[in-house]
């Protein structure tokens, strides 16, 4: 399945399933739980951090925590 | 129910602080929760009947499952109701515009059984928005709880919470979720993490649902986050973005270094002044030598400091407050890991530019122990502003006023090449303390990017008044202290010694004031050459001759422990000048004429110059940042570690310095 890092810029995605790890909760409290809607909103130069639109607001994670996230894409 | 005590509860970047300046107004006071470096701000008001509420600002949090520091200091409040701020009532801030993350954590407390009441802070903006929202069925669908709709930016409603927090009642409680594995086992005994993510997705989805019931969309979208994402794309382009934040930062040092002088030189003259009058008031003795030169002197070289000190916390405050800041630490991060910091250390280490005790103190916002730890153990490395006098008189004393290339100037390059150095210097210290220092913890970057806002500059207000609070108070004290003992040395010598070598100065036959002058200045001289400080700099002659430097350098090096800046004052005295403005030529005159016994050649050369500045931009010359560092981080074992690796780092690289050019 793909996961958050591999998305493009300005790609929907939906929030599948957080892999078990130490960050998998709080991702989950940051909003992004299995159904979720997301957007790619922008990239850091190096592609990384990557900045998602979640819900009402915009998260910034790293390409190593966005891996831990699989996603199907939306449309 | 009586309420005499309340505590704010809520996300970061809800208002929380918003609305609790706007209830508490100066009536505050921070503190810090014992054991850990996390503010506790504590405050009160008053409610219609007269009544005295204390409030409690809790630290911002996502969620009653720790997993930051701050997280846990709320975390052990709530497990706790004997603990001295375990509330009588729990304010729940929540962002209005961003409901469904933030009703997260006013569920989960919801779920403890606590007595609760709901701010719907931002609410303005939902509005601006186009949103309405039914604030009784949201009442009622969270389990028919106070909500209290509020504009902490403006300040409206804020009368509408205390009423509520007067008229608090409690009621039947019904549990959120039904299945709640908190409400069962309450918090105290931490679920398991896939019961918690469990419990975390149940919560979202049940909020979801009550959301689709409570917001109604009456006019299609503005454009505020459109506004804002917009910004972004810029203000994060690969090209545009550095650039922005290069010329944002560069506006900031011209302005500190511009607006501090005007201040810095009245507080200079006024302490200069004050030293005066005490001693033509006071009847002359030891006591008021000690006022005088010790203690007037000491007060002044901490309160030198404040001008810098509050620009610097301004503008970090506007960075923070309008949201830029997190922008900064999303462009930066990536550039950062790999010298074990990350995109929350840029500003820290960029502040020590200006002044190492601010940027140490600015380092609370990074979440990790190991990356926070490592910018403060080399942001000192980084060119102060106190340095800058050092690095002036010296380049002036060994550099020559030549071009290179045709355009550039070879005595402004060489002080730019000091600034670089010190950058250098701190990114490779940071990957040696990247091996040595151990921690479970792993470093992570989730942050949230809160829409731009207009600052609220009595919030920006308050945070100047406490940080300069602490600064007067935690690194007075000891600015002050090493001062005076400074003083004694400089002041006293073994027996008669300093009186004999005195009277064995030649009075001035003629009593013209220059003369006067001239034989003042040979005294001051003297003396500081006999007494404990004198004797002591020549002792170090042997340790520091590798380095180029004589027994006068010697004495410069031991005064200006506590700030580097006395450097130059101390080269006054030693070459028997006065220490105006106008007399700094004379000292460069006298400095350039100076020969060593020795060997027959001039003291300040090339060489012994650049020695000098490499030793000045290493050494740890600062008491006041050792004292932030203890402060910031619990323990004496950090300050003293950074004192010993910097001046060995010091020592070294003037030692290599100096032999490799001469």
């Amino acid at each position: 399945m793909d996961t958050l890092d591999q998305m493009k810029l300005g790609d929907l995605a939906i929030v599948q399933k957080v892999s078990s790890s130490v960050l998998a909760c709080k991702l989950t409290e940051m909003g992004l739980y299995p159904g979720k809607e997301i957007k790619i909103l922008f990239k850091a130069p190096l592609g990384d951090p990557i900045g998602i639109e979640v819900g009402d607001y915009t998260l910034s994670l790293r390409k190593k925590e966005a891996a831990l996230i699989e996603v199907t894409v939306g449309t | 129910m009586n309420i005499q005590k309340i505590a704010l509860v809520g996300n970061p970047n809800s208002g929380k602080s918003s609305v609790f300046n706007q209830l508490t107004g100066l009536n505050q006071h921070v503190g810090n929760y014992p054991g850990v470096t996390v503010d506790k701000k504590t405050g009160s008001f008053q409610l219609g009947d007269g009544e005295k509420v204390k409030v409690i600002d809790l630290p911002g949090i996502y969620s009653v499952y720790p997993k930051s520091e701050d997280e846990r200091v709320v975390f052990e409040i709530l497990n706790d109701p004997q603990n001295e701020n375990y509330p009588d009532l729990f304010v729940v801030v929540v962002d209005a515009t961003n409901l469904e993350r933030n009703l997260l954590l006013f569920t989960q407390l919801h779920d403890l059984g606590v007595p609760i009441i709901l701010v719907l802070n931002m609410f303005d903006l939902l509005r601006e928005e186009g949103i309405r929202i039914d604030v009784e069925k949201l009442s009622e669908l969270l389990g028919t709880i106070p909500v209290v709709p509020l504009d902490a930016r403006k300040g409206e409603g804020i009368d509408k919470l205390k009423k509520a927090v007067s008229d608090f009642q409690q009621t039947t409680w019904i549990p959120f979720l039904n299945e709640s594995h908190i409400s069962e086992s309450g918090a105290k005994t931490l679920l398991t993490e896939s019961e918690q993510i469990e419990d975390t997705d149940h919560r979202f989805k049940k909020i979801a649902q009550i959301l689709k019931f409570c917001l109604k969309r009456e006019t299609p979208p503005k454009s505020r986050k459109l506004a804002s994402n917009n910004i972004d794309k810029i203000v994060t382009h690969p090209i545009w973005g550095y650039g922005i934040f290069l010329f944002i930062l560069l506006m900031i040092f011209q302005a500190i270094y511009e607006l501090a002088s005007v201040p810095m030189d009245l507080i200079d003259n006024v302490f200069l002044v004050l030293s005066q009058q005490v001693k033509s008031t006071l009847p002359s003795g030891v006591f008021t030598d000690l006022i005088a030169e010790g203690i007037v002197p000491g007060i002044g070289g901490v309160v030198i400091f404040v001008p810098q000190i509050v620009l610097l916390f301004a503008f970090i405050a506007i960075l923070e407050e309008t949201g830029y800041m997190s922008r900064v630490v999303f462009i930066m991060d990536r550039l950062m890991r790999p010298f074990g910091l990350n995109g929350k250390s840029v500003v820290p280490l960029i502040s020590g530019v200006a002044c190492a005790i601010p940027a140490i103190m600015a380092t609370r916002t990074i979440d990790q122990w190991k990356d926070r730890l490592i910018t403060i153990m080399v942001t000192p490395l980084t060119s102060c502003s106190a340095r800058l006098p050092v690095y002036t008189l010296l380049i002036a004393l060994t550099i020559p006023e030549e071009e290179i290339w045709g355009f550039m100037n070879l005595q402004g390059l060489v002080l730019l090449g000091m600034y670089l150095l010190g950058f250098v210097a701190a990114f490779m210290a940071a990957i040696i303390f990247k091996l040595i220092i151990r921690s479970d913890q792993k470093s992570f970057l989730i942050m949230e990017m809160p829409t731009y806002k207009i600052p609220r500059w009595s919030n920006i207000g308050i945070t100047l008044w406490e940080k300069t609070k602490v600064f007067v108070w935690e690194a007075g004290r000891v600015i002050m202290a090493i001062s005076v003992i400074l003083w004694v040395l400089a002041s006293y010598g073994p027996s008669d010694r300093i009186e004999k070598a005195v009277s064995a100065i030649p009075k001035p036959v003629d009593t013209s004031v220059d003369a006067e002058k001239t034989y003042e200045e040979k005294v001051s001289s003297v003396r500081l050459e006999n007494s404990w400080i004198g004797i002591l700099g020549k002792q170090l002659e042997p340790a520091i001759e590798p380095l180029g430097y004589d027994w006068q350098v010697g004495i410069a090096l031991i005064t200006s422990f506590a700030a580097r800046e006395v450097f130059v004052s101390s080269m006054a005295t030693i070459y028997s000048v006065g220490e105006d403005f106008e007399d700094e030529a004379t000292m460069i005159h006298r400095m350039q004429q100076e020969i060593n016994p020795t060997t027959g050649e001039k003291v300040y050369n090339l060489a012994s110059g650049l020695s000098l500045m490499v030793f000045y931009a290493f050494a740890m010359q600062c008491m006041s940042t050792l004292a932030i560092v203890k402060r910031e981080t619990k323990s004496w074992k950090w300050p003293l570690l950074q004192l010993v690796y910097m001046t060995t780092l010091a020592y070294m690289a003037a030692f290599v310095t100096y032999n490799y050019l001469q």
